[in-house]
């Protein structure tokens, strides 16, 4: 089986798993070019959630996601959701505002998704 | 005087929807970013799109006050900068995608600042089969409870399924931007199709 990484990272952004925290850090700005410019991603989240199936995701050092972002964090939402023993814990925050705006529609997909803002 | 043979009327060549203002009352701050048609492939250019949104967020934000807004940890000055940002980047991320690279034209953003409001403005030239796809898109938006229909098309794309448009549906829903469209089969060539998108964002 091919591994996946446990970090993505560029100029722009970067997402990493921390065993330790079971959590998944997001960082930067990300506006990639469509939903399949996530795949890479998107395969570290699954992986994270199959090591970790009670986990975070910290959004709070995003600055920017884009809505191909969003699309991915939705389709993400949903294989948690489809998961019985997964838990996830998404992380955001009061000063970014796209943060604000538009997380809480996650919970209309999951509604036992935990959302918490600091 | 009878038609020349292949010409379209003009009722038939274009279509308006939603808030879509022909001529918008007079405005002291303008600006407009014009984007030279690419030949280079898109992945070249894509940053730039979003460093241009983020310019022009920058740039209307210094004309709105710093002061703070009920209910958000967020000031007015930093709330129109992320706000422009998103919706800009958004609307030129859709130009971009569905433009026609045969047509060899340039995608237009335009700003205009009004008392408490930015009208965001985007031209771009699209096929036939793309304009078709995206009228659809829009007779359902504008038909539809916001909700309902943002929350089946986050369901649609999770499960993988076609175009999701949530950049239109976060800009409508989340941002209470009010959206517009003008739509303009080109009379030289009826095989391209002008699209003007007009966002309404009050800050």
């Amino acid at each position: 089986m091919e591994e996946v990484p446990v970090e993505v990272k560029t100029d722009d952004y970067r997402v990493w798993f921390e065993p330790i925290d079971s959590t998944v850090f997001f960082q930067g700005f990300l506006r990639l070019d469509g939903m399949a410019s996530y795949q890479p991603i998107m395969d570290l989240l699954v992986a994270a959630m199959a090591a970790a199936p009670v986990f975070t995701v910290d959004l709070r050092e995003l600055a920017f996601l884009n809505s191909s972002g969003i699309s991915m964090l939705s389709m993400f939402v949903v294989k948690v959701r489809q998961w019985e023993e997964a838990q996830l814990t998404l992380k955001g925050s009061n000063t970014i505002l796209w943060q604000t705006k538009s997380l809480k529609n996650l919970q209309r997909l999951m509604p036992n998704l935990v959302l918490t803002f600091t | 005087m009878p038609e020349a043979p292949n010409m379209i009327p003009v009722s038939d060549r274009i279509k308006i929807y939603g808030t879509f203002l022909e001529t918008l009352p007079p405005n002291e701050e303008y600006l407009t970013l014009q984007f030279s048609p690419a030949r280079a492939p898109r992945s070249r250019r894509w940053k730039n799109y979003g460093l241009s949104a983020d310019f022009l967020g920058g740039y209307f934000a210094e004309f709105f006050p710093g002061d703070t807004l009920p209910g958000s940890q967020i000031n007015r000055q930093d709330t129109a900068r992320a706000a422009i940002s998103y919706i800009a980047n958004e609307l030129l991320e859709n130009a971009v995608k569905y433009s026609d690279s045969v047509a060899n034209l340039p995608i237009v953003i335009t700003l205009k600042l009004y008392p408490e409001q930015i009208v965001i403005e985007v031209t771009n030239h699209a096929s036939p089969k793309a304009v078709a796809g995206y009228q659809q898109f829009i007779e359902t938006l504008l038909d539809a409870d916001i909700d309902d229909l943002y929350t089946r098309q986050l369901e649609k794309t999770a499960l993988g399924s076609g175009v999701s448009s949530l950049g239109i549906l976060t800009m409508v829903k989340d941002y209470a931007a009010e959206l517009g469209w003008r739509f303009q089969v080109q009379t030289l060539n009826p095989n391209v199709t002008r699209v003007q998108v007009m966002a309404h964002l009050s800050i």
